[in-house]
């Protein structure tokens, strides 16, 4: 098991320089259960700024229901019960009055995309629209940067009044991406985004995620392992509830490892 | 075996589903069949629908079925005045707010309403309704557009409640959760996802509530007053075409004009009907074409 300074650790030691010396995101002895059956037992570790930050593992492992509890979804799913602390900047999440200002600052991205029933314009600006902005042209002028940025742009400037669950589902996954960059996040929370897309895609949206860690901290859940070593700056590996390890992508893969479990899923000896 | 199952199977289903358009054609035919030759022959369409004049029985009979339309219009309007919001507004609390018990009981207490029988709302309108109305407001009479209104108001909401329910539980929770997830609050991903998305079914609601007090007849017959009367205020009594025909068809004579002119209302109320239906599938056909 690795504790909130073994993270520290890793950043400093391995990568240090790129990180800002406060983390983004502490999480403190987070366990989330479902109608009393853990999901995820005394989580802790510290996230930094500008980094991909990976989450592997298997299925119930508790990877979704740790990004659920970054931004308070739990109040979503009756029966979800969150214990210990998380904090973003230094604030703990509980301390926000008002979660939905919370959530407006963090991008989400879920597994399979959703396009809410609206154009694909309406779509990119839901979010400035809900704070505020409503001049057309400035409107026009986030849309587009989004869609760009989520490269999808080229492929959709014809079409921004056709409703946005009309695109391919590649398109419509680069669509909420585009959405949640709307939300000019601090924090981008992506839940296995390329489930439902093709390798091409893919490729697609790995590349402008390397480029947006510049200006924002990504975590990034992923059953694929070989997409965290793709991506990932330190990868985080749950089994069963458990944060088994956590380090610099690059040592987990090449078998600097604390736990043989960790290679062992690498590796593809189970899962 | 399996093949004759099939086979059995599907003519039953097939004479299930042909059986509602053979219904259908047969009431109206037999509807326009019994009214057509009156309507052609004796019937002043001019009359018909301009004059308040309803004397089918008086000696020098006069058909004047205006009143009668804005007795229904009056009392099916205020009706919706009274149940759009009210049914609309607790679809919303129990689709989206309740939760577990109260959800449940919730519901089961809406259909219940919608079982209760129309004389039993007929009778509440007679004996509790019409009391109040002239104690509150002081009026002479209290069986008026008000009192029908209300009434059928409440007899029309569990149904467009039930109905506008499905159809904002059949907005997939990823929706809400995505726009959740933006930073939306409950009230934002109410009006600006979850409305606009389930407008079709919402707007069915309020079409079959509207069908539902167009057609009413028992609760309105007792609770409207059954004057014949253009209302002027709530405060007036008026008559129902449905109310009409249901009081009066069983005094006359099979085939007379008086039985006509009753099958005269009851096309009316065919077509009116129908051209709501209509309007309804070409809006809704219209919203999904986007």
């Amino acid at each position: 098991m690795v504790d909130g300074n073994g993270a520290a650790e890793v950043a400093n030691g391995a990568v240090g320089p790129l990180y800002d010396a406060a983390p983004i995101i502490e999480v403190q002895d987070l366990s989330i259960s479902y109608d009393g059956k853990t999901a995820l037992q005394d989580v802790t570790l510290d996230i930094y700024r500008h980094e991909i930050f990976g989450i592997i593992g298997p299925a119930n492992s508790g990877k979704t229901s740790f990004l659920r509890a970054l931004n308070r979804m739990e109040a979503f799913n009756l029966g979800m019960e969150v214990r210990g602390s998380v904090s973003i900047n230094g604030k703990n999440i509980n301390d926000w009055q008002n979660e939905y200002a919370l959530r407006s600052r963090i991008g989400v991205v879920f597994p399979l995309p959703v396009g809410l029933p609206l154009t694909v314009y309406e779509n990119v600006a839901f979010s400035p629209r809900l704070r505020g902005i409503r001049k057309r042209a400035q409107l026009d002028e986030v849309v587009e940067r989004c869609l760009t940025r989520a490269a999808l742009w080229d492929e959709v400037k014809g079409r921004l009044d056709s409703l946005g669950s009309l695109l391919s589902g590649g398109q419509q996954q680069r669509l909420t991406i585009a959405r949640a960059l709307s939300q000019e996040p601090e924090l981008l929370l992506l839940d296995e985004f390329s489930i439902a897309i093709d390798p091409v895609t893919t490729m697609r949206i790995e590349d402008v995620l390397k480029e947006l860690c510049g200006e924002l901290t990504i975590v990034l859940v992923t059953n694929l392992v070989q997409q965290a070593r793709r991506l990932a700056d330190r990868t985080a590996f749950f089994l069963m509830g458990e944060l088994v390890e956590i380090g610099a992508t690059e040592d987990l893969f090449e078998g600097k490892v604390k736990d043989e479990r960790t290679t062992g899923y690498i590796e593809g000896r189970f899962g | 075996m399996a093949w004759y199952v099939d086979r059995a199977a599907r003519i039953l289903v097939f004479i299930g589903g042909i059986s509602a358009i053979v219904f259908i054609v047969g009431i109206f035919v037999f509807v326009t069949k019994e009214g057509l030759d009156f309507v052609i022959g004796p019937l002043n369409l001019g009359e018909f629908f301009t004059s308040i004049a309803w004397r089918p029985t008086s000696n020098n009979p006069t058909y004047g079925a205006l009143a009668l339309i804005v007795g229904t219009a009056s009392v099916t309007g205020f009706a919706m005045l009274l149940s759009v919001p009210l049914s609309l507004g607790a679809a919303l609390f129990i689709a989206e707010f309740a939760t577990g018990k109260t959800r449940e009981t919730l519901k089961i207490l809406v259909e219940m309403l919608a079982a209760i029988p129309s004389v039993v709302w007929g009778f509440v309108g007679m004996s509790i309704m019409n009391p109040l109305i002239i104690q509150i407001f002081d009026v002479p009479v209290g069986l008026t557009v008000l009192n029908a209104g209300l009434i059928l108001g409440l007899m029309a909401a569990p149904i467009m409640t039930t109905i506008a329910e499905d159809a904002l539980k059949a907005v997939p929770d990823t929706y809400r959760e995505a726009a959740e997830a933006l930073g939306a609050t409950r009230w934002e991903v109410i009006v600006k996802v979850v409305i606009p998305a389930s407008k079709n079914g919402l707007l069915a609601a309020v079409l079959l509530g509207v069908g539902r007090g167009f057609g009413e007849t028992m609760a309105v017959l007792m609770a409207s007053g059954h004057a014949i009367n253009l209302p002027t205020s709530p405060f007036d009594s008026v008559r129902a075409l449905t109310a009409t025909i249901a009081a009066e068809l069983g005094d006359t004579v099979q085939g007379g004009n008086h039985y006509g002119s009753l099958f005269a209302l009851g096309i009316l109320l065919f077509v009116v009907t129908f051209v709501i239906n209509l309007t309804a599938d070409i809006v809704v056909r219209g919203i999904r074409k986007k």
